[in-house]
């Protein structure tokens, strides 16, 4: 699909920007998340797989604390996530989401959608706002269809869209959740494109996805994951060719 | 290399069969198709013949339109006489007659106002002053006693200027307490939940009837003595909460048609819990409760006449009050059928605007 080794040549920086310490989330009784431990540098781009169930979505949503933690510190640029709303909206609004369904909003236009955060979060006058819509649509390829509504574009587009959405905040993270998994076969590759451009700006990243192909050629680390436990982190290559832990060498043994 | 199978000329269009379209072909399909429906049909075609000869040679062939009360007790058909000789009486009721102009011209001020809101792109700031002057003017002309009017006690107030008073007043409240109340009650704060949930179970509990009684009868005895609140306010105080109540569970429903992911959405790029409601949350949900919700508006505007039984005069009190007259009894019929024509008109054009708005709202998914 890409280039191997296309975009692994910028190296992140040696400063942390999301720092995640013995942290563990329960649903009532059940423990999803167990003594999770990460630290991503800035500018690194880190896959996330495993099996579905395995916590993996719920531990990317706890960074923009779309779910709570129970127990540990979570500290994203240097902000710690606690009850305080405060902090909480602050980090949101430096924390790109892409969901799986998009989530576009559908009583609004494209551009519309890319705005609204910029006027009501960043106080941006409505003029300044659409340029910086535009900008973001050229670069996710897509201005033409600025004023249209979400239900009149293909997935591939509406996903892309989520994404021109969230790099209207300019944020200094990007976390994705399943973007391509909603998607027909033909679509995934124009947003695998989009983001490994976004990649090749330096874009800390952080990417939930099945797809082995976008993490063999972008990721800096993949992080393996089961029942709610980081099983094991490593480089790209040799995470897939010589996997460690059995429950890796399992799930790539079915995956592959 | 095998041939693809591949049409290549365009088969010719054909007429469907002649039995099968036309008033005959309709008529086929639709009213004779098995002998349960043609038995129905025909039925129903000996109801009409039976029925509809009679009713108009009642309204229009043998009814008398401008003659005295007294002339109407010869006549078989309808006295729409009594109409014209009490319109006066019915729409302004008691308001005094010479100074009727200002009623009438504060309905047409309100109605003009609600004409030009129709149109979306009037919405706005703009539009938000006007409708304070214009309710400003209109208090003016109703109660008087400013710029050289003379003062008119609330006490008169009657007739239509009282029903849609009553009405506008209670739908325009009612709305947005109801979209705060549906919110509330689904605030993750405990206490604000709780209020909201005893307010809604409680007004839905109890007829209109029992919360007007309570606004003229109870509510005063709890006040001091020389505090005086009139009684037109208090019925339209026990209409609003009364409405609200019903809109708030209607406004739940909506919001809970809304996907999560609608909320994940708007909390990721930061937009705090007022701005979510106000910009991504609400805007669709209350797009999807406009049927119900106009449905919860037209009740409203036709329970205004439960205010009767608190003796107010609205305009189906002050119909009842023409019936009372010696020269026009036994034309009930008509004086209530032209009353349940004015209600229906605004119910009607009520209806037909939501209709109008649902389809501008409605989101486009195809070019």
């Amino acid at each position: 699909m890409v280039t191997q080794n296309q975009t692994n040549n910028s190296a992140p920086s040696e400063e942390s920007i999301i720092r995640i310490t013995n942290m563990h989330k329960w649903y009532g009784d059940f423990h999803v998340l167990k003594d999770i431990n990460l630290d991503v540098k800035k500018g690194e781009r880190i896959v996330i797989c495993g099996p579905s169930g395995s916590g993996k979505s719920t531990m990317i949503r706890c960074i923009n604390r779309l779910e709570e933690h129970q127990k540990g510190i979570i500290e994203v640029n240097g902000i710690q996530l606690t009850n305080d709303l405060k902090n909480i909206e602050k980090v949101r609004a430096e924390v790109g989401m892409v969901f799986q369904h998009f989530n576009l909003f559908p009583h609004l236009t494209i551009v519309e959608n890319l705005t609204l955060g910029p006027i009501w979060v960043r106080k941006m006058p409505k003029k300044e706002a659409e340029e910086l819509a535009m900008h973001y649509l050229e670069i996710v390829h897509i201005p033409e269809q600025a004023q249209k509504y979400p239900g009149q574009i293909s997935g591939g587009q509406q996903q892309r869209v989520a994404i021109a959405r969230s790099l209207c905040m300019k944020p200094e993270i990007m976390l994705f959740d399943e973007p391509t998994s909603a998607l027909d076969p033909e679509m995934i590759k124009e947003v695998l494109d989009v983001m490994i451009e976004l990649a090749e700006g330096g874009m800390t990243m952080l990417v939930v996805t099945h797809e082995m192909g976008f993490a063999k050629t972008v990721a800096h680390r993949v992080v393996f994951m089961d029942f709610g436990e980081i099983v094991e982190t490593n480089e790209p290559y040799a995470f897939f060719d010589n996997p460690q832990h059995e429950r890796t060498q399992l799930f790539l043994s079915q995956i592959l | 290399m095998t041939e693809a199978n591949v049409t290549t000329e365009s088969g010719d269009d054909l007429k469907p069969p002649i039995s099968q379209t036309g008033i005959i072909g309709w008529a086929r399909h639709n009213l004779f198709n098995g002998w349960f429906n043609s038995v129905l049909t025909i039925l129903i075609l000996v109801a009409a013949w039976q029925l509809i000869p009679p009713i108009i040679n009642w309204v229009f062939i043998d009814s008398v339109w401008n003659t005295t009360g007294a002339a109407c007790q010869e006549v078989k058909g309808a006295c729409w006489s009594v109409i014209p000789a009490n319109l006066r009486l019915v729409v302004f009721g008691f308001y005094p007659a010479e100074l009727q102009w200002r009623p009438l011209l504060a309905m047409i001020m309100l109605i003009s106002l609600l004409l030009y809101s129709k149109n979306r792109n009037n919405w706005g700031k703009r539009l938000l002053i006007i409708w304070l002057f214009g309710l400003f003017l209109m208090g003016v002309l109703m109660r008087g006693g400013m710029f050289g009017l003379e003062p008119v006690e609330s006490a008169k107030w009657s007739g239509l200027p009282l029903t849609l008073m009553l009405s506008f007043f209670g739908m325009v409240a009612a709305y947005p307490l109801g979209v705060v109340l549906a919110l509330g009650r689904r605030s993750n704060l405990m206490g604000i939940r709780s209020l909201c949930v005893v307010y809604i179970e409680m007004i839905r509990g109890v007829p209109l009837i029992s919360l007007l009684f309570m606004s003229s009868i109870m509510f005063p005895l709890f006040l001091p003595k020389d505090l005086n609140i009139d009684k037109i306010l208090r019925a339209q105080v026990a209409i609003i909460i009364f409405a609200a109540a019903y809109i708030a569970e209607v406004v739940r429903g909506g919001l809970q048609a809304i996907d999560k992911g609608q909320y994940e959405a708007a909390e990721s790029i930061g937009l705090n819990y007022y701005q979510t409601m106000r910009l991504v949350i609400l805007p669709q949900a209350l797009k999807i409760v406009i049927p119900p919700t106009v449905g919860i508006l037209i009740s409203t505007f036709k329970d205004t006449s439960l205010v009767v039984i608190i003796a107010l005069y609205d305009m189906l009190n002050t119909s009842k009050s023409v019936l009372s007259n010696p020269e026009w009894m036994g034309s009930s019929s008509e004086v209530y059928i032209f009353v349940a024509l004015i209600y229906f008109v605004f119910c009607y054009l009520m209806s037909s605007y939501s209709r109008r708005l649902e389809e501008e709202l409605e989101y486009k998914t195809t070019d």
